[in-house]
């Protein structure tokens, strides 16, 4: 069974279409990534799922609960968690406490016990504490634990922002364009902490990616959405081969036999 | 004590038995430390005992016979020592590889010396040995440490730590007394570990060192450089290299301090601060750094603390050179250190993680003066060391209260120096190692005579410390026959702030010369102070005043060189040397016989009667334009035999 089902989303901003009747099944364990040109509706797909927008119709199912008029909030309890496309940390607190705030939707005592330092409240915050640094070994950012986030480097920030969807320990893992700005090095650190996210923790992941490069090596299956339609949805390998996918992404008039 | 002598060790010669005997003594006391998941995670000596023994169990259940080789490569942590203890109680030796060695250097080391099981941390070490297994025949078995990233491997030869363990404790149900009978075998003259030692010409060769050597240098060391039992130490510096050798294993073995393991090689300066390290042993660099990230700090901190640092550094400069020069410390100035280190150098101490050092050293090549003076100031007794692997690692070290910049000290207990008739050092001890592994012409060679050449030209100055003066196929003769070694004090005079290069010159020639450049900003930067007015770097270079200025750094610098070897005259070049003009390399290095050639009508002044010389040159620009410079040099006469 799929983790998370998505079918007949129409999604539209006063009249303009941005998403029409776009369906897919995500299956447990993989990387999915979703491609397009700009102006596809792959963010706003994205939003649909972490519950920013509300679809007009179309039903999304998560983990066979149905998610159509869950909170985004009571969303990320279930187990969703996301990136975005600009990094969204806050900047003037340190790499931990970003993390340990990523856990509150797991906290269980309240306001009063957790500021006492003591008894449950304590306990508690050990347990996340364990969890949080166990994500900060797993990407390497054991450097700037203490660091303010607003004087890392943008390829650390966007590494952080991942260690806090990653802190909340999801099922599923939206990430909005992971390696966009970045170097070489960087976007070769990301892949393998993505691989490594989703084979040494076995989380399901979800991205949008323009890089094809990386789309290509790195997912098990490929939506391609094109003017907020779905166009084709396979392997990498069924995908390139797809006719209106080359369309899309070469203009229409093309002649030459395309091949990778 | 008594030359090679390891009675204080009560028999307990060899690692895996000093192991036993802390195990025994020591128990729950902390052996290990390592930093993870934020959180100093500690190991007691019976907990070490406890890994080394089903790790080495495990070894000799996959077939490891006494007298293999077991590879390690990897980050500094605990599975490290672990694993080459383990080896050694099983009979074996174990050799450490530089952690970022690439492919050929990694597979030439795993090869020559014939292991047949590989160590390797993680997936990154691992790929490089898989990558390389079909050339390397003589390995069976591939050992990981870190799970991360190999879950998707099944390469036969691999095998995890755990994994290993495990096969141990099974033999040990099985044959219950086997490991003490595998380490009551060892001796004292056995290898215990091959250190490569990284060649600068031709394939790297492996030093053979056996548990005699390490342990009789270690406890000589540390007569005169006590560690207790209670020290810290942070290893951090790669555990193939045999001063970190000599810390985390022989010496904390013998001595039963902790040894911390940092979390992340970016860590290590915030795991030092954590740990307060009581002994610190690093090179030059590593010192380096740390003064400039201060120097660097109180330019941007507020302008009290700056304030601070300007009134209470020359203060403890002062006293740092008095006793330097082995001179009392006047009372009021004692009062005043105190105030500053209340003000000042406690936090400073506090901040760089030095608040317990007792014990600092720098060896491997040479510190300047400034940043010896810079940890003397604060309260940091910074020796300096020197030695080889071949003499497992130290033969000379600074002592307490007689330290020289210029020199790596006296030589430590047990141990005889002597220089050769063409200026090498020899030494002697029972810590010069046994042979190279598998080439008998080079230990000859280096063995010559019962002496271990060092291939390191020097001297014993008069205080009888001995001052390294370079490798001994860099140094040069003037025409009587005099040795010096023109990098050694090229690099003297450069550690003056307003030098930036310098060219020594002599070679069969009566006496020494240099060629000097000043530096522009530092020396501009002198000149508005002192209201010399300046228009152009050749401008500046030719001001009486600077070569007043220059001329008395040069005298502090022949005051420090053997008579027959100092400075006689110099000039100030007009212009800088520069790797556009090919005058340096890209790494900086002077191209000596380029630069001789080119400025050969300087040459010729210096060793004329002219007191000046006409300069009529074409300069090119980084943009390739040419410019003609037309100046007169002055050449400076120093009186160098006065100086002395």
């Amino acid at each position: 069974m799929a983790l998370l089902e998505a079918s007949g989303i129409f999604l539209s901003f006063r009249g303009v279409s941005a998403l029409t009747d776009v369906g897919l099944a995500v299956a447990p364990g993989t990387i999915h990534a979703i491609v397009g040109p700009n102006g596809a509706g792959k963010t706003s797909f994205l939003n649909c799922i972490s519950g920013v927008y509300r679809p007009q119709r179309g039903t999304i199912r998560f983990a066979g609960k149905d998610l159509t008029k869950v909170a985004p909030s009571a969303r990320t309890a279930l187990g969703i968690a996301r990136t975005f496309q600009n990094i969204a940390l806050f900047r003037g607190m340190t790499v931990l406490d970003n993390l340990l705030i990523g856990r509150h939707v797991h906290q269980k005592t309240g306001v009063l016990a957790g500021a006492a330092y003591f008894g449950p409240g304590k306990r508690e915050e050990i347990a996340h504490r364990e969890i949080v640094e166990d994500v900060i070994d797993f990407l390497e950012i054991q450097h700037v634990r203490k660091k303010v986030v607003g004087t890392l480097a943008y390829g650390l920030q966007k590494r952080v922002e991942l260690a806090r969807a990653l802190a909340l320990d999801p099922k599923l893992l939206l990430l909005d364009e992971p390696m966009a700005g970045m170097n070489a090095e960087e976007k070769e650190d990301m892949a393998r902490f993505i691989v490594e996210m989703n084979e040494e923790r076995g989380t399901t992941i979800m991205m949008i990616e323009h890089d094809m490069g990386v789309v290509m090596e790195l997912s098990t299956r490929v939506t391609v959405l094109n003017f907020g339609e779905r166009i084709a949805d396979g392997t990498p390998d069924e995908v390139k081969r797809n006719r209106q996918v080359q369309d899309a992404y070469l203009g229409d008039q093309h002649d030459l036999e395309v091949d990778g | 004590m008594t030359a090679g002598a390891l009675e204080a060790l009560g028999g307990d010669v060899t690692f895996p038995r000093l192991l036993a005997r802390n195990a025994r003594t020591l128990g729950d006391r902390v052996a290990l430390r390592e930093k993870e998941f934020g959180i100093w995670q500690s190991f007691t000596w019976r907990e070490y005992q406890a890994h080394v023994r089903d790790f080495s169990l495990g070894l000799v259940g996959l077939g490891l016979k006494r007298g293999d080789k077991v590879a390690i490569i990897g980050d500094n942590r605990p599975e490290w020592v672990w694993s080459e203890i383990a080896a050694q109680a099983a009979g074996a030796a174990s050799i450490g590889i530089y952690q970022d060695s690439n492919l050929t250097e990694v597979a030439y080391v795993i090869d020559h010396c014939d292991a047949s099981v590989v160590v390797a941390e993680d997936q990154e070490q691992v790929d490089k040995i898989l990558e390389m297994l079909e050339k390397l025949p003589k390995v069976r078995h591939v050992v990981y440490t870190d799970p991360r990233g190999l879950r998707k491997y099944d390469h036969p030869a691999l095998l995890s730590f755990e994994a290993v363990e495990e096969i141990g404790r099974n033999l040990a149900k099985e044959k219950p007394g086997l490991y003490d009978e595998n380490v009551a075998q060892a001796s004292a003259d056995d290898v215990a570990i091959i250190c490569y030692t990284s060649g600068t010409t031709g394939n790297p060769k492996g030093a053979m060192l056996s548990y005699r050597n390490l342990l009789s240098m270690a406890l000589a060391l540390d007569e005169v450089d006590p560690k207790l039992r209670d020290d810290e130490f942070v290893s951090f510096l790669p555990l193939a290299w045999i001063g970190e050798q000599m810390m985390s294993l022989s010496a904390a073995l013998a001595k039963g301090f902790t040894v911390n393991f940092p979390e992340e090689p970016d860590t290590v300066t915030e795991n030092i601060r954590e740990i307060g390290p009581n002994v610190m042993f690093a090179p030059p660099r590593v010192w380096e750094s740390l003064n400039s990230t201060v120097q660097v700090k109180i330019m941007d901190t507020t302008p009290f603390k700056r304030f601070m640092y300007e009134r209470c550094m020359p203060i403890g400069r002062k006293v740092a050179d008095l006793r330097f020069a082995k001179k009392p410390v006047p009372l009021a100035l004692r009062l005043l250190y105190g105030l500053a280190h209340v003000l000042l150098f406690r936090a400073l101490k506090d901040r760089l993680g030095m608040s317990h050092l007792r014990s600092a050293s720098t060896g491997g090549a040479a510190l300047g003066p400034d940043v010896f003076r810079f940890f003397h100031a604060m309260g940091v007794p910074l020796k300096q060391i020197y030695g080889q692997t071949e003499i497992s690692g130290i033969s000379c070290i600074h002592r307490e209260g007689d330290i020289a910049f210029h020199s790596v000290g006296k030589p430590i207990p047990g141990t005889e120096l002597r220089i050769a008739e063409n200026g090498e050092i020899l030494s002697r001890s029972p810590s010069v190692f046994l042979g190279y592994y598998k080439n008998e012409e080079a230990t000859r060679s280096t063995l010559e005579g019962g002496w271990l050449h060092s291939g390191d030209a020097g001297y014993m100055s008069e205080e009888g410390h001995l001052v390294v003066i370079d490798r001994l196929k860099d140094v040069m003769k003037l025409a009587d026959g005099t040795q010096f070694s023109p990098q050694f004090i090229e690099n003297r005079l450069k550690f003056s702030p307003y030098v930036k290069e310098a060219v020594v010159v002599g070679k069969d020639r009566p006496y020494l010369t240099a060629m000097l450049c000043i530096d522009m900003g530092v020396v501009g930067k002198w000149a508005e102070r002192n209201k010399i007015s300046y228009t152009t770097y050749t401008d500046l270079s030719a001001k009486p005043e600077v070569y007043d200025l220059v001329q008395r750094e040069v005298d502090e610098v022949n005051e420090t060189l053997p008579a027959a070897a100092r400075i006689h005259k110099f000039v100030l070049l007009y212009k800088e040397l520069d790797a556009d003009d090919e005058e340096l390399t890209r790494t900086r290095k002077v191209r000596r016989v380029f630069v001789e050639d080119r400025y050969r009508d300087v040459i010729v002044a210096l060793y004329g009667e002219a007191p000046e010389v006409r300069i009529d040159t074409t300069i090119k620009f980084q943009d390739g334009k040419v410019s003609r410079i037309r100046t007169t040099l002055l050449v400076r006469r120093l009186a160098p035999g006065k100086a002395a």
